[in-house]
Parts: C-alpha cells; structure tokens; sequence
C-alpha cells in the first residue's frame, strides 16, 4: 500500500497494514526466552529480566524452563566443550520460528579462554547465531539493545519464505549434535553454519 | 570465651611430632615452605595416609574436623631440580643427594579444626613418579568434602585415588584424552583467527597464516 495513502488514512482514524506486517509485529513483541543461564553473562540476562530494566516493556519477560515452549536462546555465558552438545540439542528441541542472541565475549568467540583447551570458541560454530552481544559481561542495556536488534530483524521477516531459505532452514535443522572427541568436538564446526572470511596478511 | 579475641596459634611442626610418635613406621616428612608465607608442611607416605588422617580428625588433640582444599601440583624434573638450587642456596648444608630427583605429583591438603579455630594445616600426599605409579589413598572415607576435590586432581592432574567411592572424571568429558594440567600435557592444534594475537598464540598463528591451504598468505 503506498505509503502517502497509508498516511492520510490514518490521519482519518483508520489503521492498515498488512497481514505479515501484524504477524511480525506479534512475533516481536512477544518473545518467549529459554531460562538457562551458563555463567556470569546469566547474572546479567536476569538482571534485564527484573524490574529494574523491565525486560517487560519489550515482550519478552516470560522464561520458558522447556525449550518446547521457547523461541528464542539467549546464550548467556561460557559454553564450555562439555556443555556445548547439550546447548545445541536444546536449541534443536525448539520449535521455529526460533531466534538465538550469543550474549557475552564467551559465547562470541570463546572470549578469554579463547585459546584454551576447554572452550567452544563460539557458539555460532553450531548454531546460527541473529545477534551477537560483545561485553565482559555486557551491561542489560545490551541484552535490551539486542532484543531490539532482534525485534527489527524479525520485522523482516515474511509469511512465506522462499524456497531458497526454506532449504536453508532444513539443511540447519539436520546438523547432528555434536560429539565428545578425545581432545576436541566431533566436527569442531558446522561448515554450512560457520565460514569466516580468509584473513590476507603478509 | 576468655581468649577469643586472640589467634589461637599452633605449631604444625608439633603435629607432625605427634603423628610421627603415633605412627612410627609411617614416613612423615617435614617440608618447609621456602616463600614468606611459611605454610609448612607435613609429607605423609602414601602406605599409613588414611591412618594418620582419621587420628588428625579424630584422636589428636587439635581434631581437624574441616578440609577445606584439596589441589594438585605437578612436580617435573625441571620444577625440582630448581627447586634444589634454591634450597642449597638458602641452606647449604643440605646434602643434594637426599633431594628428590625424579618428579612426582602431589596433592595438598588443607586443615582447619572448627571446634579449636586453628588452621590452616597443611599435608601433602606424593605419588611414586608422575609416569607410571600414580596413585594414593583417598581421604574421601574421612573428609567427605575431599570427594568432588580429588575427582578433580585425578581429572586433571591423572592422580588415581585408591578408595574413593566414585573416581571418574569431573570436568572434562569420560572420553577426554590426556591430563590438562600436567606441565607436558599437548594441546590440540586448534588455533582461530585472532585479530590481535601475542605470545604463545602469535607463534601458532605464524604457523597457520604460512600455511596457504587454509586460503591466508
């Protein structure tokens, strides 16, 4: 509908929109959150759910203890190598449409314990990740700043999506959780989900 | 009541003494701390351990009712050989044959006694080497909080706890290969991009970023 028509109408009192326009807007605005927290970034993530920061105001105060019941994962913290099979199967219990935030340098990129032996350098390695929040642990006003993020990202989204991302969506759904190794996971990445762009330095 | 406000002091080297008197077979060993913190210590041969330690909690005078850590420490030949110099050093009428030379691991212990408000003691159980002969009696059957802290030393360390009701590993996986916290344990190479890498990690990095496999020059 044009824009300008839209406009007038509503100067008449009269509201239109679309039918996708109203789905994404009640999809974004109530966000069910799987309550599981892994460290610190957690302290924060319930922090933002209580009155002081008032998660409330964008729809999505309402932790879920089952990931059936759940469409978004905020990963709040360190997944360590032991965890991580158990945080990809959670999110693999979710019904879609589901939305995951990586909260927190940990759950980025491994964080300060990057490099150890024990750290799952990202979560995103294993499941596609909407928003990422850097922070030591980051502030609540991140995770709302993420939620909105997400909100946006979610306004995008269409009723029918083509087949193309239908595809996509499969092809996700089908990774394996993965296994305990003797040093490391077994694959140590998801290469449909996590290719990082080749870094030229001489 | 009457003495409250002051630290209670005792002595760890009359405890060891004591043991040393009630198990004279036992090989207790005096280990003095070199650091300022002087926290001395009682080396208990692994064969009376769990003995010496139900009279410590029980029997003994000071009753050291509350463990309150447990940790391990890896001793390689490099560690005690340094550790050598710098006791003949500080002391040099040691004789250096009678210092250890081949490595061992180690846990220590740490007492308090609740009832006397003494603590903290410290004793230290050593294995044979660090190779082959790893093991040494729990103190689970006495401290049970002893139980979860030496399910870590044996997981990270390789210290097997003979006795223990439930001696498996704690925090890495049952599959995990090697001990992480042995000196010569060997890391997977598993490096990722850094954008600002230093150290040991610039090394690894070096290593990657010549390999033109992996698309990077």
């Amino acid at each position: 509908m044009d824009e300008g028509l839209k406009s007038e109408l509503q100067k008449a009192g009269i509201f239109t929109t679309t039918l996708n326009d109203l789905y994404n807007w009640g999809r974004g605005n109530s966000l069910w959150p799987l309550q599981f927290g892994l460290a610190c970034c957690a302290i924060e993530m319930i922090a933002t759910s209580m009155s002081r920061y008032d998660l409330a105001r964008f729809g999505a105060e309402v932790f879920r203890p089952s990931p059936r019941q759940a469409d978004l994962m905020i990963v709040s913290g360190t997944v360590t190598k032991k965890m991580a099979p158990q945080v990809v199967r959670l999110f693999k219990q979710m019904p879609s449409p589901k939305y995951v935030i990586a909260m927190g340098a940990c759950a980025i990129s491994g964080g300060p314990f990057k490099q150890g032996y024990n750290v799952l350098k990202g979560i995103d390695r294993y499941i596609p990740v909407d928003v990422h929040i850097p922070g030591c642990p980051p502030r609540p006003e991140a995770l709302l700043h993420a939620i909105m993020t997400l909100q946006r990202k979610i306004a995008q989204d269409t009723l029918h999506p083509s087949r193309r991302k239908e595809e996509e969506a499969e092809r996700i759904a089908a990774l394996p959780v993965p296994e305990h190794g003797s040093h490391d996971l077994l694959p140590p990445k998801h290469d449909v989900l996590w290719h990082p762009e080749p870094v030229q330095r001489s | 009541m009457s003495d409250s406000s002051q630290t209670p002091i005792f002595d760890a080297r009359e405890v060891a003494q004591a043991l040393e008197k009630v198990f004279p077979s036992a090989q207790i060993a005096w280990e003095e701390n070199l650091s300022p913190s002087a926290q001395h210590a009682i080396v208990l041969g692994p064969a009376h351990a769990l003995a010496c330690a139900q009279w410590l909690k029980k029997d003994s005078p000071w009753q050291w009712d509350f463990l309150s850590n447990v940790t391990g420490v890896d001793w390689t030949d490099e560690a005690l050989a340094l550790q050598a110099k710098a006791r003949i050093k500080s002391d040099p009428s040691v004789d250096p044959e009678s210092l250890p030379k081949e490595g061992y691991l180690e846990a220590v212990y740490h007492l308090y006694s609740i009832n006397k408000g003494l603590g903290p003691l410290v004793l230290r159980l050593r294995t044979a080497n660090r190779k082959n002969d790893v093991s040494l009696p729990s103190l689970t059957p006495v401290w049970r909080s002893a139980e979860f802290q030496e399910r870590e030393i044996f997981d990270l360390f390789g210290i097997v706890f003979e006795g223990h009701p439930d001696m498996r590993r704690i925090m890495m996986w049952d599959d995990f290969e090697g001990h992480p916290m042995r000196k010569d344990f060997v890391e997977a190479d598993d490096y990722e991009y850094e954008p600002t890498p230093h150290d040991a990690v610039l090394k690894r990095c070096q290593e990657h970023f010549a390999d033109p496999a992996n698309g990077r020059s």
